[in-house]
Order: structure tokens, then C-alpha cells, then sequence
């Protein structure tokens, strides 16, 4: 059961062939025989995922049931969840039990899925490997002393090791596309504005995106169906009708133009990525597409602006985590400026201390112009060169990360290395962009992930062009086998 | 760019982030490392271009002004380290 898609679950309880409450048990099962190894998940809410199957068996019976009434999916454990631990992977917020839900997690709720837990992440979702997170680093399926990648590794490592066949993810810098890339799965980060950010803890508002993380684009349109629309309470949704992302999956790609930005396959990028993903881009050619070099110049720039904007922006929307009316409150606090320097001193880890330290420099006075105002300049050129970009061609492609999963510790000793495994994805955010990473092959025994770029509000495209390739190809449908 | 110890603590003053006087000089060091890095923006000219605060260009939406929300105080405060009264309790802050 847990090697079927979701899809295939949705039609297996239509058919009855087995009920939601064995297949929540049956997954439950598995999270506790192969968890303690990997590490995915922060908080298993059993008792809530076995009432909603119950539910959900009921729905199915009476035949009101939708596609994702009955299948169990896990959330980031960066969306408030009500009454049950939302930890955002940080100590600050380990004792924080939300007393309300996200909209994201409502949506899921009123599609009848069941919730099997929280998801470990990057603290506060900053970092690229699951190594930051307060409960512990998370490991790659594919080989257990390498990383997932983040600071979506939890919902990518228990979607990859079918732990869950859809998990929720977050992506303000490619926290989605690069732990899909490492584990070999397919992740979405969607249009800017077209999920709701209500209830999901903020980290850089204006590049924040959730999006769905499954095995197939397929599942992921399901999954988006339920996220995807006009929330009244996040001042930054968009109000524009969401289409139907299942109707033109199967839509012919003949005629297609996609482009293969030059900056993209420069040095540094590791030679084996390199060609599995000129092969993948050779299947879409026989699929009817046609390919051409485009050119984002500005896009050397991308990591120096998002690493302004993102921490200035992380700066102002931690500022909220006091220890004064929820989270993480130091002992014995000798004044109300010892309350608030310890608690977020030892609330907070190294990452997120670095970057509120950085994003405060970047804002404060004097260094506000040189530092986030020109950010903001640069990220206008990004954007510019990617509309440009759309005006020859209908989607770009590209390697999702400059190398396959690294080991534990290898990139922590320099901040910068870190930071430069987010080098393609960055821009897509910074433009606000949808993008998606698709496994496209292996290299070792590691997989390596494709990205396809969108234009703005585009994602039945984006799924459309990643589901016909999952249709003559087959490496979305390896596991690591546990 | 190199950030001074000092530097440092007057920009954690003013996160209040409280870091550990032995990890301020790794701390300096760090974050000069992301300066750096950050000053390649300088390379490019951006003199005539207009800042994009938001990616889709677009400005804040307005809702009217009528009241939406309820009291939910007492709920909220079952999250805090010390209430009474319906107020948050910190330490004095006034001799």
C-alpha cells in the first residue's frame, strides 16, 4: 500500500478495496518501525489521524467522498496546527501548542485528508539539509549519512521513504525544490500569493510560498486542488479563480518551447547533474517541444540580494518571539531587556541568530539603503531578465541543485557553501515565480533533480509539462526500498 | 567587509539577542563572511531602477474598516510563561 500514489490510494477507497483507517494504520505502522532511524517527524498525532479516517470511512461509505478524503498526508511542522505542537523546528517554539489552525491545514481538513503528524524541518526553514533543526538532523532515505536537504527535509525524506504519500513543504529560497531534488521526489512552489500564508509561521514574507510534496506531479495536483486559492485573512493571497490542475495534466506538449538559461550550466555545476539533465531535456524534444538557450544575466546576483532580503525580513518577523506571550521563556529573568536578550538567545539557534543579526545590519540606519533598498533593485533586474525570458519561450528548465545530497557536516563549517546549494532557486523566489524540481535520474546511487520554471500563474502548465515526462519515463517510480 | 566585535554586540543589542561573549569573535567572523558575499550587489549600477518590494508588484489590499474579530484573549493567554488579570507579566521595569 505505502508504494501506491495518492491517486491510486484515492481510486483503491473508492473501490473499497481497503478502508482509510487500515491505511492510516498500515502508514502509522511504518512511521514507527522506520522514523526512529530518519527522524522525519516532530509530533505523530495518531489519535487525531485515526478519528479522521474514521470520518473519512464514513464519507466514503455514504459516497461524498473528494480525491483526498481518506489519504493520509503530514504537514511542515511550520503550519499551525490546533492543539497540537507547532514547533517550526526551533526550541523557541517546542512548548507552543497553536490554538488555531492554518488555512492550509483547514483546506486539507475540509478534503477530508488525515493528518499523520508534523514534519521536521530547518528551524525557522533556514537552511538547505535538515542539520539546524532542534529536534535533531533528518536523513536521506537514498543513503542515511547524507541529507535530505531543506528546510523541507522531513516532509521530503517521509514522502521519498513512503512514510506518507503527500507532505506540505514551504520554499522561500528553494526549501521545497532542493530537499525534492536530494530525495528524489517531486515538490511545487507556487505562484507568489497563490497559497495562503495564514497560520504558516513566517520567515521572509515577501518570498514565503507552501506548496505540495508527493512522488508525482499527478499527486501534487491533487494536493494543490485543496491549497491553492483566495484566503481573505493573508493580505498577500491573490484573488483570482484557481483552475482544475488535474483536467490538463495529460495536455499534449507539442510545440512547447522551453529555455535553458546559459548561466544555469556554467562552472560548477557537477558534469553527471549536467548531463542527466540535457537527457531529460532530450525526452521532452521527442515529447514535441523545442529548446533554445535563453540568458538571465542578473542571475550571479540572485544569492547576494536574497541573503539581504531574506534575513531583513526573517529580522522583523522574528522580532515577535519575545518569551513575553507565548514560546520559549528563559529562567529567572533578572529585568524585562535579560527576559527578551535570553530568551531569544537561547531560544534561537546559530542559523537564525546569524541571520537576524545580518538582516538587522541590512536594516538599520545608515546600511538600510546600501544593503535592502539595493536588494530590492537587484531583485527587480531578476525579474525583469526572467520576463524577458517569457516572451521567447514558455517554460525553463535547468538543474535543480549544483550537486546531489551531501553528507552530515560537510557544508556546516562556512555558512556560504551552504548557501550556494540554493543557487538556482533563489531567483525563482526572488521574482515570485511557480517552479517544480522532478527526479530525472540518478547519479551513485543519489537522485538528481530537474527544475521547470513557470511564468507567473502557471502551474497547470508546470504540472502538465512534469507529468507527461513521468509518463515515458520512470524515475519518479524508484524507492529506496525500506 | 569586517565586522568588529563591538559592531557585533551593538547590532545583537539591537536584535536583543543575547550571544555568549566567547562565540562574538566566531559571530564576527561569520557575518563578515555574508558581507562579502553580499557585496558582489555593488557590482552592478542600479541607479534608475525602482525597488521591488513585492514580487507581483502589487500593493497592500484594503478590507473595511468594520470589526471581524472576537475576543479570543483568554485562549491565547493559556500560551503565556505568566498572566494575571488578562495582562502579560514581565519583569519590572520601573524602580
Amino acid at each position: 500500500m505505502h508504494e501506491k500514489t495518492i491517486a491510486e490510494l484515492s481510486l483503491g477507497l473508492k473501490n473499497k478495496d481497503f478502508s482509510s483507517q487500515e491505511l492510516t494504520q498500515a502508514f502509522l505502522t511504518r512511521v514507527k518501525k522506520l522514523d526512529p532511524e530518519l527522524n522525519t517527524f516532530i509530533t505523530v498525532t495518531e489519535e487525531i489521524a485515526l478519528a479522521s479516517a474514521r470520518a473519512a470511512d464514513d464519507l466514503l461509505a455514504k459516497g461524498e467522498a473528494g480525491p483526498l478524503t481518506g489519504i493520509p498526508i503530514a504537514q511542515k511542522d511550520i503550519f499551525c496546527t490546533k492543539g497540537v505542537r507547532s514547533s517550526c523546528g526551533s526550541k523557541m517554539l517546542d512548548n507552543f501548542i497553536s490554538p488555531y489552525d492554518a488555512t492550509v491545514v483547514e483546506r486539507f481538513n475540509q478534503a477530508g485528508a488525515v493528518m499523520l503528524g508534523k514534519l521536521n524541518m530547518d528551524e525557522f526553514a533556514m537552511g538547505s539539509s535538515n542539520e539546524t533543526s532542534f529536534y535533531g538532523p533528518v536523513k536521506n532515505p537514498w543513503d542515511t549519512g547524507t541529507v535530505p536537504g531543506g528546510s523541507s527535509g522531513g516532509s521530503a525524506s517521509a514522502v521519498a521513504a513512503r512514510l506518507v504519500p503527500g507532505a506540505t513543504g514551504t520554499d522561500t529560497g528553494g526549501s521545497i525544490r532542493q530537499p525534492a531534488s536530494f530525495c528524489g521526489i517531486t515538490g511545487l512552489k507556487p505562484t507568489y500569493g497563490l497559497v495562503s500564508r495564514w497560520g504558516m509561521i513566517a520567515f521572509a514574507s515577501s518570498l514565503d510560498q507552501a506548496g505540495p510534496m508527493a512522488r508525482t506531479a499527478e499527486d501534487c495536483a491533487l494536493m494543490l486542488q485543496a491549497m491553492a486559492g483566495f484566503d481573505p485573512r493573508d493580505s498577500t493571497s491573490v484573488d483570482q479563480p484557481v483552475p482544475d490542475y488535474s483536467a490538463t495534466l495529460g495536455t499534449s506538449l507539442e510545440g512547447l518551447r522551453i529555455g535553458l538559461p546559459k548561466e544555469f550550466f556554467g562552472e560548477g555545476l557537477d558534469p553527471e547533474i549536467a548531463r542527466l539533465i540535457h537527457a531529460a531535456v532530450d525526452e521532452y524534444r521527442k515529447l514535441g517541444a523545442t529548446v533554445k538557450e535563453v540568458s538571465l544575466p542578473n542571475m550571479h546576483l540572485s544569492g547576494p540580494a536574497y541573503y539581504v532580503v531574506a534575513p531583513a525580513e526573517c529580522s522583523s518577523n522574528l522580532a515577535r518571539l519575545d518569551g513575553v506571550r507565548y514560546g520559549y521563556r528563559c529562567t529567572e529573568p533578572k529585568d524585562l531587556k535579560d527576559l527578551y536578550m535570553r530568551s531569544r538567545g537561547e531560544g534561537f539557534g546559530a542559523e537564525v541568530k546569524r541571520r537576524i543579526l545580518i538582516g538587522t545590519y541590512a536594516l538599520s540606519a545608515g546600511y538600510y539603503d546600501a544593503y535592502y533598498l539595493k536588494a530590492q533593485k537587484i531583485r527587480r533586474l531578476i525579474s525583469e531578465d526572467f520576463k524577458r525570458a517569457y516572451q521567447e519561450v514558455d517554460v525553463i528548465m535547468g538543474p535543480t541543485s549544483p550537486s546531489v545530497a551531501f553528507r552530515f557536516g560537510e557544508k556546516s563549517a562556512d555558512p556560504i557553501a551552504m548557501y550556494l546549494s540554493d543557487i538556482y532557486t533563489i531567483a525563482v523566489n526572488l521574482a515570485g515565480l511557480p517552479g517544480m524540481s522532478i527526479p530525472v535520474g540518478f547519479s551513485g546511487s543519489l537522485p538528481v533533480g530537474m527544475q521547470i520554471i513557470g511564468n507567473y500563474f502557471s502551474e497547470s502548465r508546470l504540472l502538465n509539462v512534469a507529468h507527461r515526462y513521468q509518463q515515458v519515463t520512470e524515475w519518479h517510480r524508484r524507492s529506496p526500498g525500506l | 567587509m569586517s565586522l568588529t566585535s563591538e559592531e557585533v554586540n551593538r547590532i545583537a543589542w539591537l536584535a536583543r539577542l543575547a550571544i555568549d561573549s566567547d562565540k562574538t569573535d566566531a559571530y564576527a567572523h561569520d557575518l563578515s563572511g555574508i558581507l562579502d558575499f553580499i557585496e558582489q550587489m555593488s557590482a552592478v549600477d542600479t541607479a534608475t531602477v525602482e525597488p521591488l518590494a513585492h514580487p507581483l508588484d502589487q500593493a497592500q489590499r484594503l478590507r473595511p474598516d468594520a470589526v471581524t474579530e472576537t475576543d479570543q484573549r483568554a485562549l491565547f493567554q493559556q500560551l503565556a510563561p505568566a498572566v494575571e488579570a488578562g495582562l502579560y507579566l514581565v519583569p519590572k521595569v520601573i524602580e
